[in-house]
């Protein structure tokens, strides 16, 4: 037991049982009889708050001791505990989350309350729960594509178990699950990319020819060959690691990413002008001059915006301009 | 070994070094402890019969599950936790949790300490083997009220980091996800936990830190089960009932309440009612019964016993 943090020095009244921290005006008050107390601070926690000349009661101040000492400990324990919960949102770039998963880390671990439901419900034992050391927030489900990707239920039954809406309920369309998207973060090894025809990733596709498309290129290598370049397009992808699983490199040059990690956000006032000028069936500011592109003629570009017609007319320069 | 210990059964220690049988069966010493075992194996058969045998019973971990396709249960702490973060859930979560909630607070609320809970072996493991050591020193003690702060940091914890807090180091269900799931590392919480209780602190864990514990005691408070020293006046003060139980301060109110007019039911919302003090009591002082049930047998007195077969 503690007795001397916080005495003052009048406390020293000589009286058995410790210390007692003073609670009184005045030094002088002490002498008098039936001086007027100080008002009592009543403690739930103990019945006798003052000592009848207006001291705290040993018993109260032990009260005290116990709160203080309970407060600090558990809160020096809460912090730890707080800051291993920060981390733990950390989750690692290749431990994807089921479908439907709460996008926001941070969301989802408020939602998720561990319980495998979603592990039971999966028919090809994807997924799996985080034990210690999987560097996932502990007892939360996620599964590594390259082991077991997800294989696109259409019932999507993990998301039907789950009894918290960590995933969401809302998701009813496997199609729109976003459970991450696949890059091709390695266009050197990339088969397709060294001119051959794997193709892999683009067959074993769910969501082939809009999640994955082959762009052809020449090649450059060869000059006379082309390129099938394994194209990702987000907007299609639901993160399902299939192609990351299928590829056949040692080391998978398509890797399914968080979001977060694999895509650029434009900032919200962007505004693309040829979809404006589509919206708009104009140009959204009047008058714009047009500066001549470095182009024959008056081509209409794909995009349909048309190009104001050269304020100079290339053949007229001096020396001519040959395209 | 002819000392014999204190935290030691007085009883059987005495009949031990006399050489002597106890006089009731091992059976009628233990029933309460082997139910116990025997609810808190079939707890986590009902989850195992699905991955080992295909026969899927109950799905889901302690914290929330789905039995027979039909029955959500729910860890109402956890669901305050998850209240605590701001998520409100969108499925069964909630009627789970108010099942459970219902049961406890109906029934008795540390019920599931010693009779679900996947923890208490262990910790009833670590007591026994200290037991067994001789290991004298309760070892660290903070106040049983300890439990209350650390509910409270945890539910402050998870409101302050948006996130399920004490689930991170719970190691109640990584004890269940340790069998159900295989989770082997988390076997290493779960060993800390023994550990602790063996060489740390003397029932350290359930009886003092532990806030899942401490918060279905809380929701119990009023719960119907209840244990009754309805034959107080047969007590012969061997202390065999203290040093068996985990919460032995439950006990005095009850046992020594007579004079004070106090009621022969043990009413604290520590009591874990697993049974143990009706096992040991070779007097058959302590039975089960509910909370309003006041009545006691005014036989015997306070002589000391001989019914054990001890030498006078």
């Amino acid at each position: 037991m503690i007795r001397s943090a916080g005495v003052s020095p009048r406390a020293e009244t000589g009286r058995s049982g410790g210390l007692y921290l003073s609670m009184r005006p005045s030094f002088e008050d002490r002498s008098e009889k039936n001086v007027t107390r100080p008002e009592k601070i009543e403690s739930p926690m103990s019945p006798k708050s003052t000592t009848p000349d207006g001291l705290v009661s040993p018993e109260r101040r032990k009260v005290l001791e116990t709160a203080a000492r309970g407060v600090v400990g558990a809160g020096v324990a809460g912090v730890m505990l707080g800051a291993h919960q920060k981390s733990a949102e950390a989750k690692p770039t290749l431990a994807i989350r089921p479908p439907g998963a709460l996008a926001d880390e941070a969301k989802f671990l408020s939602a998720c309350i561990r319980c495998g439901l979603c592990v039971r419900a999966c028919p090809y034992k994807t997924l799996t729960l985080a034990d210690l050391g999987d560097h996932v927030a502990n007892g939360t489900p996620y599964f590594v594509a390259r082991k077991i990707p997800c294989e696109m239920c259409e019932d999507i039954p993990c998301v039907k178990a789950c009894p918290t809406g960590a995933l969401e309920h809302s998701l009813v369309d496997i199609n729109k699950a976003k459970m991450g998207t696949a890059v091709l973060v390695d266009e050197e090894n990339c088969l397709n990319f060294l001119g051959l025809r794997c193709d892999v990733c683009y067959r074993d596709c769910p969501v082939i020819d809009k999640a994955i498309t082959l762009e052809l290129e020449s090649n450059p290598r060869t000059r006379k060959h082309a390129i099938f370049r394994p194209t990702v397009h987000a907007a299609d992808c639901t993160g399902c690691g299939k192609c990351e699983k299928s590829c056949v490199l040692e080391e998978a040059a398509i890797k399914v990413l968080p979001l977060k990690v694999a895509r650029g956000e434009l900032g919200a006032h962007y505004r693309l002008g040829w979809e404006e000028y589509k919206k708009n069936q104009g140009p959204l500011v009047k008058d714009i001059i047009d500066l001549p592109d470095r182009a024959p003629g008056d081509i209409t570009p794909p995009s349909g915006v048309p190009d104001a017609p050269p304020i100079l007319d290339p053949s007229k320069l001096p020396g001519g301009w040959k395209p | 070994m002819t000392a014999v210990t204190p935290t030691r059964l007085n009883r059987e220690a005495r009949l031990a070094a006399a050489g002597e049988m106890p006089a009731r069966s091992f059976l009628t010493r233990n029933r309460f402890l082997i139910a116990r075992r025997a609810t808190q194996i079939l707890v986590l058969a009902l989850f195992l019969t699905g991955p080992l045998f295909g026969l899927w019973i109950a799905k889901g971990t302690i914290a929330s599950s789905m039995t027979f396709d039909v029955l959500p249960l729910t860890d109402p702490f956890m669901v305050l936790q998850m209240l605590a973060a701001r998520h409100w859930p969108e499925g069964l979560a909630l009627i789970g949790a108010l099942i459970v909630l219902a049961f406890y607070a109906l029934v008795s609320g540390r019920l599931y300490c010693s009779w679900v809970c996947p923890i208490n072996p262990v910790t009833d493991l670590a007591f026994w083997a200290r037991e067994r050591l001789g290991l004298q020193a309760k070892g660290w003690q903070p106040r049983p009220g300890t439990r209350w702060f650390v509910l409270a940091m945890a539910l402050v914890v998870s409101a302050v980091t948006g996130a399920i807090a004490w689930e991170l180091v719970n190691p109640i269900t990584m004890a269940f996800r340790v069998v159900v799931f295989g989770s082997a590392a988390s076997a290493t919480f779960v060993a800390a936990v023994f550990l602790f209780d063996l060489f740390v602190a003397r029932h350290g864990w359930c009886s003092h830190l532990c806030p899942v514990g401490a918060f279905y005691g809380l929701i119990g408070s009023g719960g119907l089960l209840r244990v009754s020293a309805n034959r107080r006046a047969a007590c012969d003060h061997c202390m065999d009932c203290y040093a068996v139980c985990p919460e032995p301060h439950v006990i005095s109110p009850a046992l020594e309440g007579a004079k004070k007019g106090l009621s022969p039911v043990i009413l604290s919302r520590d009591c874990t009612a697993c049974g143990r003090c009706i096992d040991v009591c070779d007097r058959i002082v302590f039975r089960f019964t509910h909370r309003f049930d006041v009545s006691e047998t005014a036989e015997g007195g306070t002589h000391r016993s001989n019914c054990s077969g001890e030498k006078q």
